[in-house]
């Protein structure tokens, strides 16, 4: 079942680099997806798309039955209330504890205090942090930091999760150690769709790859590798 | 129940806000008090001023002569007729008999006391006369020509006196003076509020990562600006109270200081402390409230834009 669809997008920035052209892409439901290409390739401007940070000059962009091009400024939270979202630099809240930070996504949607203890506690556990709970972010190592930021784009429960190159600053083993747990939670049902430069994780995971070059879809392999597709 | 929890949560956020960022919150919270303070001032000073012009405005005293012997019945007639004109303050009516400005010439000075001596009643040229004192003083020419043609009164009248000249300066200086005052507070307040409001820019600028991540998470904009209106709120009072305390207890020391007058004199007395400090505290308050809440709102509402 399709979760994305994409269709003849086109991003122009105003500086009048363009970004995406005519990018056509269908991506279904419990699918783990790589988003490749070098600088300036339009990753970034995809990934920053499908959570609304920036809007197509022309297209639709469909997710989950919204159509995120045409998401007015004050229904976005709509939108993002159905994703996750997990960056290279964390943002997290310096003065939240893991906790906290984790739980401050359920929060803002209201739910109760018994309901967050006990789903945050569930997905710390899962990303392997429920004895670093009372701890600071800058108690952690980069690793666990950003095992926070997946548990806290996961505690919603959102159907997709978007990953714009969450290893980017965390050594090999670590990258790993994320990378399995992101399969974790794709086991589980959730798609996932990340941004990466990381060749290595790229060419293990066997997942479908999507590759940008110069804003242009160049191409899209099932069971691809990073290594083997030249970019 | 979820909007009760989701509250319970603005404002427990919002207290949070106040603490976590306790430097920025100290901050705003110091500028407001600062500026609060000089907003007091300003405003007791330009409502004191206020008030000594009033209490000048109210003294002003017409003189109404009158010719000839003036019988009780004319008294009386003429007093029924000046109450009937609305802009004259009718408490204020007071007859003066020729005899009785004799006897008060009399008091008043050593050298007038031996003419005043030798006059007998019918010698005595002073005049009999109506003083009162008017409402508006703005409006005293017409008011003293509506007296000139009353319909009993106009054929009793010798002269009018109310130093016209001398009024119609107060009134210029006066109108002046009022006018100054009130641009003045008024674009303290403005000054006022753009301080306090580039304070709290500053401390939500510091704050973005924040709003970002909420935006991240799915709060919706109305969820987000809530707490940090709220939050403005809490540092809009705190900030006032400070200016608050001083205007209570430095106004009425002040006034118990100077015995409710200036420079002794009768005229410049001080506006009484009750109600006038309660008065000014809401002011600050308010100010205070207001400045902080939108302050904070424009400065949230900044983040929430792409």
């Amino acid at each position: 079942m399709e979760l994305i669809r994409i269709s003849d997008v086109q991003k122009t920035y105003k500086t009048g680099t363009v970004a995406l052209y005519d990018l056509n892409l269908s991506i279904k439901k419990g699918e783990f997806v790589f988003v490749i290409g070098a600088s300036g390739s339009g990753k970034s401007t995809l990934i920053k798309m499908l959570y609304r940070e920036e809007k197509p000059d022309k297209g639709s962009i469909i997710i989950g039955g919204i159509n995120v091009a045409k998401l007015k400024n004050r229904k976005v939270y709509v939108l993002r209330r159905k994703l996750g979202v997990v960056f290279q630099d964390f943002k997290l809240l310096p003065k939240l504890t893991v906790f906290e930070n984790v739980a401050f996504a359920m929060e803002v949607l209201g739910y109760d205090k018994k309901e967050i203890r006990k789903r945050v506690l569930e997905v710390l556990d899962l990303v392997g942090l429920k004895n670093k709970v009372r701890q600071y972010p800058d108690q952690l190592s980069g690793g666990e930091q950003q095992r926070v930021v997946i548990a806290r784009a996961i505690v919603n429960k959102p159907k997709l999760l978007i990953c714009d190159e969450p290893t980017g600053n965390l050594d090999p083993d670590t990258s790993m150690e994320i990378m399995k747990v992101l399969e974790e939670i794709n086991a589980m049902g959730t798609t996932i769709i990340m941004a990466t430069h990381d060749r290595d994780i790229v060419d293990r995971m066997k997942k479908r790859v999507i590759i940008l070059d110069h804003g242009r879809l160049v191409r899209d392999i099932e069971k691809g590798g990073y290594y083997n597709e030249k970019c | 129940m979820k909007s009760v929890r989701s509250l319970k949560r603005y404002f427990r956020d919002a207290i949070h806000g106040v603490f976590r960022n306790f430097s920025l919150s100290v901050a705003s919270i110091s500028c407001i008090t600062i500026t609060l303070i000089v907003v007091a001032a300003s405003l007791i000073l330009s409502m004191n001023v206020e008030n000594f012009s009033d209490s000048i405005r109210k003294d002003v005293t017409v003189v109404m002569f009158l010719k000839g012997d003036t019988t009780k019945e004319d008294e009386n007639k003429i007093l029924n007729e000046l109450k009937t004109i609305s802009n004259i303050d009718s408490n204020s009516i007071e007859f003066k008999s020729k005899v009785d400005s004799a006897k008060e010439l009399k008091e008043g000075s050593d050298i007038f006391a031996t003419t005043v001596d030798r006059w007998t009643e019918e010698t005595n040229p002073l005049l009999d006369s109506y003083m009162f004192k008017v409402v508006d003083i703005e409006k005293i020419d017409d008011t003293v020509n509506q007296v000139k043609n009353l319909t009993f009164s106009k054929d009793k009248i010798n002269n009018i006196n109310y130093g016209e000249d001398i009024v119609h300066q107060l009134i210029v200086v006066f109108n002046v003076v009022e006018k100054i005052c009130i641009v003045a507070v008024l674009s303290l307040v403005l000054v006022t509020a753009f301080l306090i409001g580039n304070t709290i820019k500053l401390a939500i600028y510091s704050r973005r990562r924040e709003i970002e991540i909420m935006r991240l998470v799915g709060a919706s904009n109305i969820s987000i600006k809530i707490p940090f209106i709220i939050e403005g709120l809490f540092i809009g009072i705190i900030g006032s109270i400070i200016p608050i305390l001083i205007t209570i207890f430095g106004y009425t020391s002040l006034y118990d200081f100077f015995g409710g007058k200036l420079f002794g004199s009768a005229l410049a007395t001080l506006v009484e402390p009750m109600p006038f400090i309660y008065n000014i505290s809401g002011i600050l308050l308010l100010i205070g409230i207001v400045v902080g809440m939108i302050g904070s709102y424009q400065a949230v509402r900044k983040y929430l834009k792409i």
